[in-house]
């Protein structure tokens, strides 16, 4: 997904450290739902609440996508009486929201990972397996 | 452009399994134009319309039901619609026009669309995930599944080799194609493609339809039939309009019509119904976790629910810092190179017919002056297995014959490597319905051994020092449920 000019020159310039991996969270079934446990390596570099911030909304977005309500069946039975052939005008409510998801992870990035040193790389890219954090090396500490 | 090359019945050496995946390898020519994600996709999957179709390898049978379909409906309408449209309203060539239309529609949708797989792992996250497994527990070998608490019921998770992943609660791994596959329901070589959690609603539809639109046909046939035997005689109306539906076709397919409604009405999927996962018989307080509690509910969210996109994104370009899934870097991940030949899938059925081997010399080598082992019934030889197979005693008391349930295999985390063999050869022409991994032998044909295995060795071999040794842990045990399986489908001969 889009990554601002910025961010790119920051990869291309720093070298990354490690990279930590939120696995998904199943408790609730096959919702897409991430674990909020904090890993361990980024405790020297971001504040807890923040990070658990971070996927709470990340959470929430997924659920709204996937959420069972009227939208979604309103849209559900009108595809299937036009025989899907309207999704080749408009998009679907989850894709809607993974733009949003997008636009947020990005900006989350700009705001406070990137400062930091920390990337967060959009779950859709790994197959909306893992949230993948990559550390890069401490050369300016600027917090 | 190259897709996989490798066919089931050659046990090639894997050195072949890396053409064509990786895209630093194309020849000079290619390096202009950027490549497109489909043309490195490391399942079995067949890719048309530059990445925009999705099929599985082999999709004659595909080719058959489109056949058909049409044969039957040009039929209809060319011999019977005009008699019916003149005769008794011209309606009825019209609402049979709208339900071809919709079936064909419903076909194509779930055929070409993905059904929901699961991209592979990235070198770095599998590695992640081997450290963690690794570390966890000191036991030997290390666990393969994870426990997740769903609703009240524990869910296992398991590790898929060929993906690398920790496989999500429903996805399971299709051997024919070679992907892990969300909410897998069953791979339908009738639709040539996976049925999954993203083509489900547009499966279920299309047999529905289908059960309709031959009921349609049939019936105004039948009326065709006799209205024109009043005027000219039975047998001279039945030559005048042939009979163009099979009377059997119509009724399983609307059987299968019935039975997906049952498993939508409970959230199931075949799969799991299949192997009875929820059913009461395994436990009294067992249910299905993922149902809503009620059937309107359960029917509203497998059609009408939100379609989730896709997740392999096929006709992305690929970026030179886009992360290559691991069956592409199986040169650079370290390993060695016998455990590299062991998670790349075309040395599966290598591997199957090691562990064959495998289990044949240790029945053979307390019984070397008997007449062929493989034959015998193996529920009262399994005591005397010695030699590398001790490992496999315990569990001897458990194995039944094929034709039951394999409990305790099923409950085994690793891939089937064999089952595209069984699958490959007998299912295609079989029941619609082939049930991935775990389920070898609980086919509604019955349990299918695998003779091609039993052809290949008719000599025993004098005891083998444990190939074991030669595989890390990873694949040892994958071998060694290999090993039981195979011990499993000798007993049902």
């Amino acid at each position: 997904m889009a990554e601002t000019h910025s961010l790119q020159d920051m990869r291309q310039q720093a070298a990354i450290a490690a990279k930590v991996f939120l696995q998904r969270d199943y408790t609730n079934g096959t919702v897409c739902q991430f674990q909020t446990k904090f890993p361990s390596e980024l405790e020297t570099r971001i504040d807890k609440q923040q990070f658990e911030e971070t996927v709470r909304t990340l959470n929430n977005l997924y659920a709204e996508a996937e959420k069972l309500g009227s939208q979604s069946y309103i849209e559900g039975c009108l595809a299937c009486l036009t025989a899907y052939t309207i999704f080749l005008c408009m998009e679907t409510h989850y894709e809607k929201v993974l733009k949003k998801i997008a636009k947020y992870i990005q900006e989350q990035n700009d705001k406070i990972y990137a400062p930091r040193g920390l990337l967060l790389t959009d779950p859709i890219e790994r197959g909306l397996r893992v949230i993948e954090v990559t550390i890069f090396e401490d050369r300016s500490l600027t917090r | 452009m190259v897709m996989k090359s490798i066919k089931f019945s050659q046990f090639s050496t894997p050195a072949a399994a890396t053409e064509g995946a990786e895209p630093s390898s194309c020849p000079g020519q290619r390096s202009r134009t950027a490549r497109r994600k489909w043309q490195v996709f490391p399942g079995r999957n067949r890719f048309y319309c530059n990445g925009r179709i999705m099929m599985a390898r082999q999709t004659g049978v595909f080719y058959l039901t489109l056949v058909l379909i049409l044969l039957t409906s040009g039929l209809f309408f060319t011999f019977d619609c005009p008699f019916l449209a003149s005769n008794l309203t011209p309606a009825i060539p019209v609402v049979g026009g709208v339900l071809f239309f919709f079936v064909m529609g419903m076909l194509f949708r779930a055929s070409f669309s993905d059904p929901g797989v699961l991209p592979r792992a990235t070198p770095d996250e599998a590695a992640d995930l081997e450290r963690q497994i690794d570390s966890s527990g000191c036991s030997r070998p290390p666990p393969r599944t994870r426990e997740v608490l769903i609703n009240g019921q524990t869910v296992k998770l398991k590790y898929c080799f060929t993906c690398k992943i920790f496989r999500p609660p429903r996805a399971s791994h299709c051997s024919l194609c070679d992907n892990c596959v969300e909410r897998f329901d069953h791979h339908c070589p009738w639709v040539g493609n996976c049925v999954g959690r993203r083509n489900y609603r547009f499966f279920y539809l299309f047999i529905v339809s289908l059960s309709f639109f031959t009921i349609f046909i049939f019936a105004f046939v039948i009326t065709h039939v006799i209205l024109r035997s009043n005027r000219t005689g039975f047998l001279s109306a039945l030559k005048d309009s042939p009979v163009v539906v099979c009377f059997f076709s119509v009724w399983s397919i609307v059987g299968l019509s019935g039975f997906h409604t049952y498993l939508i009405s409970s959230n199931q999927t075949t799969n799991e119904d299949i192997k009875g996962s929820w059913s009461t018989k395994r436990s009294k307080d067992n249910y299905n976790p993922y149902s809503y509690g009620n059937i309107l509910t359960n029917c509203c969210a497998a059609l009408c629910g939100p379609l989730p996109p896709s997740l392999i994104d096929r006709r992305g370009l690929i970026r030179s810092d886009t992360p290559q899934t691991t069956s592409q870097s199986n040169g650079t991940s370290g390993k060695t190179n016998s455990s590299n030949l062991c998670s790349l899938s075309q040395c599966d059925q290598d591997q199957c017919l090691q562990s064959t081997k495998f289990v044949l010399q240790a029945a053979a080598t307390p019984l070397l002056h008997s007449d062929p082992v493989v034959l015998a019934p193996l529920p009262g030889k399994t005591t005397t297995l010695g030699g590398p197979c001790a490992y496999l005693a315990p569990t001897q008391q458990s194995l039944p014959s094929c034709g039951g349930d394999v409990l305790t295999m099923r409950d085994a985390a690793a891939d089937s490597h064999c089952h595209h063999h069984l699958h490959h050869h007998h299912h295609h022409h079989h029941h619609h319905l082939v049930s991935p991994e775990e389920t070898p032998c609980t086919t509604p044909q019955g349990a299918l051994p695998c003779p091609a295995h039993l052809h290949l060795h008719p000599q025993p071999h004098p005891p083998v020092p444990s190939p074991a040794t030669l595989y890390d842990p990873a694949s040892q045990d994958a071998l060694h449920e290999d090993s039981v399986r195979g011990l499993v489908k000798l007993s049902s001969v």
